[in-house]
């Protein structure tokens, strides 16, 4: 007898297994059913009343803020935001993952070609002006670099800051890891095309790059303006047309040499929510919410 | 009867499933990491992959030297290993031989605590604590150093080592000790010459244990050692930042697109991270059975 129970027992617990398994597997098709027509994405979306940004690190506190107010003023829509970085956000718009990827540099040229080759076809819109700051220790004597000088500390020529007018002492030289948009940008806008020297610190986070250099005397790095705060000094840079500091004006003049765009890249011209998103952070009060943020308007 | 017999071969048919559920996923892990690791050798040659010098994954001119990320990976694993080995084993001694009863109570449970630490947790103490403290004593340009990452993969290794080997101390027979003693040899002479020899393989377990740990542990890593992807020398390396293969597999997978040379040979990192704790294990298994021989 207690035999038989338990044998209905086991049974019973295949046949319930048997039924998760079978759950799995539905829930599994109907979410690939679900994600197919996310393929084709805005346009196809045009009544959605959810949407999905994902991307750059840089642009993450911005689109957090004015996901915020845009859902405070229509409580029925919903705008969830991600970060990961800006090639993590094109792959996944790419993938037809998101509506809108945000990004701190301009999509690649083999990224748009992977997106037509999957149907999507990305529109770039600016909607901000970053800075990037090359901040050094408050103790640092030096307050100026030319792009040269920036240039030889980070390809690994310089290697002392008596060279660049500072104290007899090793400079360290930090960048952030190959997936960050700024490590990009920076290799481009200040390398030209020479490799970061091999011995630079690489650090995950603009956190990281704080962290080491409000501690170390002889370090360098770099991180976006909106990141600024007391414990670093960000230098004056000198491109060849006198030292200019990182200050809201000099960057959206274009006047201070490490100033870039800001951009999200939808699939086609945006429609529905998508458009009233974009729409709303291109408003006066959508570009107030930028300067709030540390950022500096696009639209004046 | 019969009943109970298709009972019992029902079971055993599920336990088998089970277990043969591991191997499967084992054999595909295998399987999509050696697969898309050998893509990247359609572009580069076997040999510039483990000779090269450089990592430059994103460059217009791409290298894939595996060279700086493995010896950086073997030092701190290596520095680890020096710092936490002697310490692991003392403190197992202590704790097994030496320490009164109420002592080992109150000792163990908080060695097992530092076991449930997250390595994050880890990484930010070192990050925060450590680094500062090593470049102001040492005077270094940076405290963020291989010596920083062994110093805190050591303190992670611990209890792996020090409950392992503990438990193979105490699972030495106590006729053995007893006999020692009765012999005249002294309580350190019997710990030395006896009861360690013959807890030989546990300790080697353990301390391949923890190898394993050290050389796969990510995040404290990047945290605390600076990711400078240079070839490190020996011993002096230890007091200049490295990049370890773990580290570079967390910094770049984010980023990489899918299918390019950079993703494949991301793979080719972890296919000789995954060949290298494959052939520790098979170390340790071969060392545990020669002494359990032994002793026997």
């Amino acid at each position: 007898m207690v035999d038989r129970l338990k044998k209905g027992y086991i049974i019973f617990t295949l046949f319930v297994l048997g039924l998760v398994f079978l759950g799995i597997g539905c829930t599994g098709s109907e979410n690939s059913k679900d994600s197919f027509p996310a393929k084709k994405t805005s346009s196809e979306n045009a009544g959605a009343q959810e949407i999905t940004l994902k991307g750059s690190d840089t642009v993450l506190p911005l689109a957090q803020a004015e996901a915020e107010e845009f859902m405070k003023e229509n409580p029925k829509k919903s705008v969830s935001v991600a970060g990961g970085g800006s090639g993590v956000g094109i792959t996944a718009l790419i993938d037809g993952e998101v509506d809108i990827a945000t990004a701190s540099r301009e999509i690649k040229a083999e990224e748009i070609k992977a997106a037509r080759a999957n149907g999507i076809n990305p529109v770039e819109h600016a909607i901000a002006y970053d800075g990037i700051s090359v901040i050094v220790n408050p103790q640092n004597p030096v307050s100026e670099l030319t792009f040269d000088q920036l240039r030889g500390i980070y390809n690994g020529s310089i290697s002392n800051w008596k060279e660049v007018g500072g104290e007899d002492k090793p400079i360290v030289a930090i960048s952030r890891d190959s997936s960050s948009g700024t490590y990009e940008y920076f290799k481009e806008e200040v390398l030209h095309g020479d490799e970061f020297r091999p011995d630079a610190l690489t650090q995950p986070a603009t956190g990281g790059i704080m962290g080491e250099v409000s501690q170390n005397p002889n370090a360098i790095g770099y991180i976006g303006v909106a990141y600024l705060d007391g414990s670093v000094k960000g230098l004056n840079l000198n491109r060849g047309n006198g030292s200019v500091a990182p200050s809201p004006e000099n960057i959206t003049s274009g006047a201070y040499p490490l100033s870039r765009l800001l951009y999200f890249y939808t699939n086609g011209e945006p429609s529905g929510l998508t458009k009233e998103f974009i729409d709303f952070v291109m408003s006066k009060k959508g570009q107030n919410l930028v300067s709030e943020v540390g950022y500096f308007p696009i639209k004046k | 009867m019969f009943i109970r017999n298709y009972k019992e071969e029902g079971i055993k048919y599920v336990l088998f499933f089970i277990s043969t559920l591991t191997v499967v996923v084992l054999f595909l892990i295998c399987l999509f990491l050696f697969r898309d690791s050998l893509l990247l050798f359609k572009e580069i040659s076997l040999m510039d992959f483990l000779t090269g010098k450089f990592w430059y994954p994103t460059s217009v001119n791409k290298q894939f030297g595996l060279l700086p990320l493995l010896l950086g990976s073997l030092l701190v694993t290596v520095g680890a290993i020096l710092f936490s080995v002697p310490l692991g084993i003392a403190s197992a001694v202590y704790i097994s031989e030496l320490a009164h009863p109420k002592v080992a109570d109150l000792l163990k449970p908080f060695i097992e605590i530092l076991a449930g630490i997250p390595s994050v947790v880890y990484g930010f103490f070192g990050l925060v604590v450590l680094v500062p403290l090593i470049r102001e004593t040492l005077n270094l340009p940076t405290g963020q150093t291989a010596l920083t990452g062994s110093i805190m993969l050591g303190i992670m290794a611990l209890p792996t080592i020090i409950t392992i080997s503990e438990d193979a101390i105490s699972s030495v027979p106590s006729t053995l000790k007893q006999g020692s003693l009765a012999l005249g040899a002294t309580r350190w002479q019997t710990i030395y010459k006896v009861i360690i020899p013959a807890a030989l393989s546990g300790i080697s377990a353990a301390v391949m244990l923890g190898v394993g740990r050290a050389i796969g542990e990510t995040m404290t890593l990047m945290m605390v050692t600076g990711n400078a992807g240079i070839i490190p020398s020996f011993p002096g390396g230890l007091l200049d930042p490295v990049r370890t293969m773990t580290a570079t597999i967390a910094l770049e997978m984010g980023e990489v697109p899918q299918g390019s040379d950079h993703f494949h040979a991301l793979f080719a990192v972890g296919s000789v991270l995954f060949i290298i704790t494959f052939l520790i294990n098979l170390i340790a298994d071969s060392i545990k059975k020669k002494y359990r021989f032994k002793v026997d």
